[in-house]
């Protein structure tokens, strides 16, 4: 092992949603500044291996900040202490020797926890189908420059559409509101002429599959935006909430 | 040498440029009425499957999809960076279908079928229409027309991208679309499920054995048809560019049920990934090619030289690809690049602490974008820092994200000094083999995208993967599946009772058993670590027959020991990634043995496949197009046992010649 920092670590252990968990303590020695967060989790991990303890459980899968499947709430704060960064493009050199971190998984009703630091976010799922789209079949598309959309436009919807799901935004907000996530969503399709069509009953919708799953109301604290690993703007939900209002005065349905 | 009799790809008769129209006005149709009593399952939910699944539902089919991923939103596809080609010659620059189609068989050093890779060229176009009319916001120019860039071993400009983030637009469009039918009900979504065998009855394959992986249990899904959408195996490597859950697994398993594995020694090295930084190293991070565009990639002209890079004069730098490659300079392919790299670190020009790095340079590109963009603002007294802050704002506009993950993960700025890059492990060119239907060996079995073998010979060029995958996905299988299922309409519901669906089972669970009761001393990722290594020491960027050789003997016994002391902690019985990471591991090191084979065997040097033997003078790889001019396609024969037959491949339109780029 190559690193001469040492850590206390108090990570949330939970068997599944039905039982209670708690925090367990642990002490790493040897880690490198240069090993990104979950590295040092891997370690720690084959540290418990070792001593015939169940490893802790937690998502994560590219490791290069865009597939969103890692979601440690670290320090009270999810992703760590860094603004823009996922927990796996976190590194140690973050954190001094010595250090007590502490770790647990997003906590939201909406987001059951599944076993220690892994939750559900199927909930997310279920808002896309709800409306997250463009109703186009393969195959009817027209030339795509038959279309011009203004730069401007393009580039504002491609920031609302970097959005990774990974549902910081959720477990940073003190309501455990989806807002951030659901209006970046709406927001893209709204600022392109090809999401026109659906505009109004995607709002409709979308809002309405986010309050059946269980999510909060916004009361524009805006810790979802500065949390946000990929620093969606909370202008989105300015945005989703026009959409929505205007939708529900000309609702024809929902 | 002629075609194992075993192997009919079926490629339709006629000229190159009307084969793929004629078949797909000809395929036999399903009629709606049918299709709703027909299932299809897709296996991932990458470009591929998201694409396949969402259209075959809007066709009609009755699908169910799975992913191993807590979503379908979050297959690896996703962090694809830098573009998506296609022959739209919007650029006004030479572009065409027929160009597209020879770029990439040369690309692919003449290993790839002409058939397939001028129907990927056709499709290229509707597939940008498609994903513009389901929202995907590509880049665009002030006029609002969409924007274009270069990749590697191509002239014209022909990449679509978005940002540094278009596989994940391309992927959310393609989701948007999957989650669309499953909110209508036409999609079945399984998510944290995974595939962990094929079940046959009558030589046909008639569904899967699948695990939850939240509860543990086993489950039988029986289907008309299976898609394997499952992408490449670049963690065979261990480090690799792959997410940490890329597997073989539903491949391997296809595999040993009698589909036949095709070209698995044909692996791509991609030249620009961060250098490894110490032994806690999980995974190796890509910088986008499109980087190559605007970057200058060189190492000093003396050996170790241990000056910052920003502190070693022009004079003394050796800018070798644009020496060696005049014609195609940084743009030269991945294998090419790659292997220069190796060549000048192995030689002792290596830069960094472990002396296994090259820099790839923005300064000039900076300079150059600043003076334009005073150019543009009527500004001619500009100063040299205004010129340069102007141009780290261009430069942050066209690769912002990729500079700050470089910084992130290095904790050097490269707006201020040259990055640092190795060659590293990427995609897989090899895989499932399959016809022009895409259908595998197996009957009623599919592979598609990264999983077949198909389009990209022995190497793969930039921004071609997005376009297979969903050329695949959205324009080939909706059409090429008719062939196979317009003959099921009187099938019927296959049931699970079968008694293939309950031996199937049956092995899975022993095997899942038997993981669980060794209780040895080596955890799986250990294992997965060794084998790694063996296979980037031998299997990787340059191979010999005695390495290859070695290499074979050390899996064997890598296999036998992890039989014998791997340690898995859990239980079977709900979530326990230690147990996935188990099964993915066992069969890793059973491809690994079977890459080494085909290495072996191929007496040649190819795109991504460079034995050590067979080089020109000039270090470049030597082909053999006497002996060699096939893909393999191997045949597993039981336990450490495979039979290699051959498909010739026949080039009526191309002339074949020695690849250059100089």
């Amino acid at each position: 092992m190559e690193g001469n920092m040492s850590l206390s670590l108090k990570v949330w252990r939970q068997s599944n949603k039905d039982t209670a968990g708690g925090f367990e303590n642990y002490k790493l020695d040897h880690v490198s500044p240069d090993m990104s967060f979950l590295e040092m989790f891997d370690v720690l991990n084959e540290q418990l291996i070792e001593e015939g303890k169940e490893p802790v459980a937690f998502d994560h899968d590219c490791r290069e900040g865009i597939c969103g499947a890692c979601s440690m709430y670290i320090n009270g704060r999810p992703h760590g202490p860094l603004r823009g960064v996922t927990t796996c493009q976190l590194h140690m050199r973050s954190f001094n020797d010595g250090d007590t971190i502490v770790v647990e998984p997003w906590r939201a009703k909406a987001f059951p926890v599944i076993k220690d630091l892994v939750v559900d976010r199927d909930s997310f799922d279920r808002v896309i189908s709800a409306g997250g789209f463009i109703s186009v079949n393969t195959g009817n598309a027209q030339d795509a420059n038959s279309l011009p959309i203004p730069k401007e436009a393009a580039d504002e919807a491609f920031s609302a559409a970097a959005c990774i799901a990974c549902g910081a935004c959720v477990a940073a907000c003190k309501n455990a509101s989806a807002m951030l996530f659901v209006s970046a969503k709406i927001s893209q399709l709204a600022l392109l002429p090809q999401g026109q069509a659906e505009r109004s009953i995607r709002a409709e919708k979308m809002v309405a599959q986010m309050d059946a799953e269980g999510f909060g109301n916004c009361t524009n604290t805006g810790a979802c935006s500065a949390e946000c690993p990929k620093e969606i703007g909370q202008i989105n939900i300015a945005r989703m909430n026009r959409e929505y209002l205007g939708a529900k005065f000309s609702s024809s349905a929902v | 040498m002629a075609t194992s009799s075993r192997l009919d790809a079926k490629i339709p008769q006629g000229p190159l440029e009307t084969k793929w129209n004629k078949y797909r006005s000809s395929v036999p149709l399903v009629n709606p009425a049918n299709k709703r009593n027909l299932e299809i399952i897709v296996v991932g939910t990458g470009l591929a499957g998201a694409s396949a699944a969402a259209t075959l539902a809007e066709l009609g089919y009755s699908v169910k999809a799975f992913c191993f991923q807590d979503s379908p939103r979050r297959a690896h596809s996703i962090a694809a960076q830098g573009g998506i080609n296609a022959a739209k010659n919007y650029q006004n620059d030479g572009d065409s279908i027929y160009r597209l189609f020879y770029d990439t068989i040369k690309g692919g050093d003449y290993r790839a079928r002409e058939g397939n890779v001028h129907r990927l060229a056709e499709v290229s176009g509707n597939i940008i229409d498609q994903c513009v009319a389901a929202g995907v916001p590509f880049a665009r120019e002030y006029g609002g027309l969409l924007s274009n860039r270069s990749f590697g071993g191509t002239q014209v400009q022909r990449t679509f991208y978005a940002a540094g983030q278009t596989g994940q637009q391309l992927l959310l469009g393609a989701y948007s679309g999957l989650q669309r039918q499953v909110g209508m009900g036409t999609v079945k979504m399984y998510n944290r499920h995974e595939m962990l065998d094929v079940v046959n009855i009558d030589g046909k394959c008639r569904g899967i054995i699948a695990r939850n992986l939240i509860s543990g249990e086993l489950e039988r899904h029986s289907a008309h048809a299976v898609l394997l959408c499952t992408g490449g195996y670049g963690n065979v490597f261990y480090l690799s560019t792959n997410a940490m859950g890329s597997n073989v697994t539903a491949a391997w398993k296809a595999h040993k049920r009698g589909a036949f594995f095709g070209n698995p020694c044909f692996t791509q090295i991609h030249p620009t990934c961060i250098p490894v930084s110490g032994e806690h190293q999980s995974k190796l991070t890509l910088m986008s090619e499109s980087l190559r565009n605007d970057g200058r990639i060189w190492v000093p002209k003396g050996k170790n030289d241990t000056r910052p890079g920003s502190e070693i004069p022009e004079s003394e730098r050796d800018y070798y690809l644009e020496r060696r490659y005049p014609a195609f300079g940084n743009l030269v392919p991945r294998d090419i690049a790659s292997r220069a790299a190796k060549e000048r670190c192995d030689a002792g020009y290596g830069v960094g602490a472990s002396k296994l790095a090259v820099f790839l340079d923005f300064a000039a590109a900076i300079e150059r974008y600043g003076k334009a963009e005073a150019n543009k603002n009527n500004i001619h007294n500009a100063s040299d820092s205004d010129i340069i802050a102007w141009g780290k704002a261009v430069v942050k506009e066209k690769y912002g994200n990729l500079f700050d993950m470089y910084k992130q993960i290095t904790g050097e700025d490269p707006y201020e000094v040259p990055m640092r890059i190795y060659p590293a492990v990427h995609y897989t060119m090899g895989g499932l083999w399959v016809d022009y239907n895409l259908m595998t060996t197996v009957p009623g079995l599919y592979a598609l995208g990264e999983a077949n073998f198909s389009d990209h010979g022995a190497n793969r060029l930039g921004a071609s993967a997005l376009m297979q995958g969903l050329a695949d996905g959205y324009f080939v299988i909706p059409y090429t599946i008719g062939s196979y299922l317009a003959n099921e309409i009187r099938t019927g519901k296959i049931s699970t009772d079968h008694e293939a669906f309950v031996t199937t089972e049956k092995e899975v669970k022993d095997r899942i058993d038997k993981l669980m009761s060794i209780q040895g001393n080596t955890s799986p990722e250990v294992f997965h670590r060794r084998l790694g290594k063996i296979m980037w020491d031998k299997c990787g960027m340059a191979r010999n027959e005695q390495g290859l050789k070695e290499a074979i003997v050390e899996i064997r016994e890598l296999r036998k020991e992890f039989w014998s002391d791997v340690k898995v902690m859990g239980t079977a019985n709900y979530f326990n990634p230690e147990l996935d990471k188990a099964n993915r591991v066992a069969d890793f090191i059973e491809l690994g043995e079977l890459m080494c084979l085909d290495a072996l065997t191929r007496n040649e040097s190819c795109g991504g496949h460079f034995r050590e033997e067979y080089q020109t003078e000039e270090g470049e790889a030597l082909r053999d197009d006497e002996n060699y001019m096939y893909v393999s396609a191997w045949e597993n024969k039981g336990t450490e046992e495979w039979e290699l037959h051959r498909e010739d491949l026949v080039y009526e339109n191309i002339k074949i010649a020695q690849r250059s780029y100089k």
